[in-house]
């Protein structure tokens, strides 16, 4: 077992105690809420006559089935409405703070959670939706549950866990140019595979990490979820200090300066043992772009698809089929594979950083006729500060829509779909069959800019080759 | 109260060969926009189980009906925290999901609702899938207390971490209870915590 990581830390601090199952129960820090995954448990605590246990600590938003096309209300989705009016009773009746839009801070839940300094190192963070690991950038434990645990977390305050193995991801050296965090979190899950962090949580060091900001190491933790791990971060330091000072629920004062002290007493210690050690150099890494149908199915922007020839068996099945729904073909360059569809947005990629790279790129150019390009800000106050810098005109003038935030065609449970086999570019974290909202829909996975680029062109570009 | 012990569990297969069969496969998010799970078991592989005009396809779930074990390859359920995956499968009739890897998330989210689902080893996971891919109507079982399951005579080795095992075969799986018995507890805890009252001291 790994000791004396963060991990262990933070764990240790959160552990009320081993249960006779021989589980532990372990206490959430920060409970984060949203339409999709919560009605069910509500519904829950009200059958057993229950409360919630630590109401300052939850927090709730909505972001899955909004529209963003108008938040006029009611949605013209009877099912959508009924869900919002769900989360606004289930709030109101149990007290818990809700992020609505008319309150300004809405979006995607993991863009507010660090936005509005919620987020804060050391904590345990919870949420019914996969990529809440994306807080484990403030140095927390913060993984996805399902809706029963998200019962027992509003109940109780509290989960029965496992402890995981850890395992540190160091990549050492300086990025390329063109190169973004985007990259580095899919060339790390193209090279340890989509279950190669089944069982453990990612610990990401090394120098690329400790220079990247605070909305890169966001982008990389997020997708740990896509390599198996269902937890991912990276140790505090100043970088986290400066991006948390000043934010809404951030310490102040003197309560600021203590803060700080804790938090420099949470990073692994130099002589922490971990259960696994992996080590990238940041010169091999190149924009990437995924071909398939798992996140880890990816290549080198200026590389060729995989061909099937020397394979093992099991891979050689998981190639054809992902051919066979992308109706590609093995050896095509990646450079040459169409897009009509240019997403940028999501809880990947759906940050300000993001959409200024974005923008650099489609400044003052037209995005191909043949093109359905939609831009979807994380959250309000990421859409707000895009419009005070010119963002939103940049991205119309070029021939995009700019949307209301929401997590929107990144799993399309709002009306932003792919239609029939469309093919799209997404700044988004799956590529699964039918993820987009169409079972014949088609994903390819990059960085932001590259999306930009993609939508230039009318295929992808090597974001390089353009800068 | 209903004895929530699952300790020996009886049934027919069905296979559904493939690796990294994600939870959007299992259930397509737009079925996620229901507030309760009540109609969840009519959604396991809907886009792979029905045409565009909602007509049947060859798929395994059409085949068996009736099945309660699932059999599946590597890093089964692996992408969204959406229990509607689980949740479908057990209300479609899945009581035990045999498979060479689970994802995390979904593996955990089948111990909260009693769904027993183990790993083995790849080949045994290959010789049962073959027996039930040949003869649907073989009834395998599965003892969660010598944790095997028997197929066509011949007995395999399963694992489960044991806290979910004992969760499982002592019927407390269903956790709520049981944390809040110790409510207190937690208060301590969080009262030890420096962030919970905002570094106030």
């Amino acid at each position: 077992m790994a000791e004396k990581t963060l991990y262990n830390k933070v764990w240790d601090a959160h552990n009320v105690g081993l249960l006779p199952t021989g589980q532990n129960q372990i206490l959430i820090g920060l409970h984060l809420v949203h339409e999709v995954t919560s009605p069910q448990a509500f519904d829950a605590l009200r059958e057993e006559g229950l409360s919630v246990a630590f109401p300052d600590r939850t927090f709730a938003t909505c972001d899955h089935i909004v529209p963003t096309t108008s938040l006029q209300r009611p949605f013209d989705d009877g099912q959508a409405e009924l869900m919002m009016e769900a989360l606004e009773k289930n709030t109101k009746d149990f007290g818990i703070t809700f992020y609505d839009p008319p309150s300004g801070k809405q979006g995607v839940v993991h863009i507010v959670g660090p936005e509005t300094g919620l987020t804060q190192p050391g904590m345990t963070i919870a949420c019914g939706d996969s990529h809440t690991s994306t807080h484990g950038a403030f140095g927390t434990l913060a993984f996805g549950i399902g809706t029963s645990q998200v019962r027992d977390v509003l109940a109780t305050g509290c989960l029965t866990m496992d402890e995981l193995k850890v395992r540190r991801i160091e990549v050492n050296g300086e990025l390329s140019p063109g190169v973004t965090p985007k990259d580095v979190i899919l060339y790390i899950i193209n090279r340890l595979g989509v279950r190669g962090g089944l069982g453990f949580a990612y610990e990401y060091g090394g120098d690329v990490f400790d220079s990247m900001s605070m909305e890169g190491r966001m982008t990389v933790c997020n997708m740990s979820i896509e390599g198996g791990a269902r937890i991912g971060y990276v140790n505090p330091d100043e970088t986290t200090f400066a991006y948390l000072k000043g934010k809404e629920h951030s310490p102040e004062g003197d309560a600021w300066d203590r803060a700080v002290t804790w938090w420099k007493t949470l990073p692994s210690e130099s002589d922490a043992q971990y259960d696994d050690v992996v080590r990238f150099d940041a010169s091999e890494i190149s924009p990437m772009v995924t071909w398939g149908i798992t996140p880890a199915q990816s290549v080198a922007a200026d590389e060729n698809l995989p061909l099937l020839e020397g394979l093992d068996e099991n891979r050689k099945k998981s190639y054809e089929e992902a051919y066979a729904h992308m109706k590609l073909t093995p050896g095509q360059k990646a450079v040459d594979l169409p897009v009509q569809v240019a997403f940028i947005g999501s809880c990947t990629n759906g940050r300000i950083t993001d959409l200024r790279a974005a923008a650099e790129v489609v400044k003052g150019k037209k995005i191909d006729p043949g093109v359905r390009g939609i831009v979807v800000p994380g959250s309000i106050p990421v859409r707000l500060q895009a419009m005070e810098e010119g963002l939103d005109k940049i991205f119309e003038e070029a021939g995009f829509e700019w949307r209301q935030a929401g997590c929107s065609m990144c799993l399309a449970m709002n009306p932003d779909k792919l239609q029939g086999d469309e093919i799209s570019a997404s700044s988004s974290n799956r590529n699964f069959i039918g993820r987009q909202g169409s079972p014949n829909g088609r994903t390819l996975l990059m960085s932001p800019a590259m999306v930009a680029a993609a939508a230039l062109a009318g295929h992808v570009q090597d974001i390089r080759e353009i800068m | 109260m209903k004895d929530k012990k699952i300790r020996h569990l009886k049934g027919r297969g069905v296979s559904v060969p493939g690796n990294d069969i994600d939870t959007d496969r299992i259930i397509p998010a737009r079925f996620l926009k229901e507030i309760t799970f009540s109609r969840m078991g009519e959604y396991p592989f809907f886009d792979e189980r029905f045409d565009s005009s909602g007509k049947e396809k060859d798929h395994p779930f059409n085949t068996n009906k009736g099945a309660s074990f699932l059999i599946a390859n590597d890093n089964f359920g692996c992408g969204s925290s959406r229990e509607h995956a689980p949740q479908s499968l057990l209300r479609w009739g899945i009581q035990v999901i045999l498979a060479e890897s689970l994802a995390e998330i979904f593996a955990g989210n089948c111990a909260m609702i009693g769904l027993a689902a183990v790993t083995l080893s790849s080949d045994d996971i290959r010789e049962i899938q073959a027996a039930v891919e040949a003869d649907s109507s073989l009834e395998l079982s599965l003892d969660l207390m010598t944790k095997t399951v028997l197929c066509q005579g011949k007995e395999y080795e399963v694992t489960i971490p044991e806290p979910r095992r004992q969760a499982l075969t002592e019927g407390t799986w269903d956790s709520t209870a049981l944390l809040l018995e110790r409510l207190e507890l937690s208060r301590s805890t969080a009262a030890a915590l420096p962030y919970m009252s905002h570094f106030s001291s």
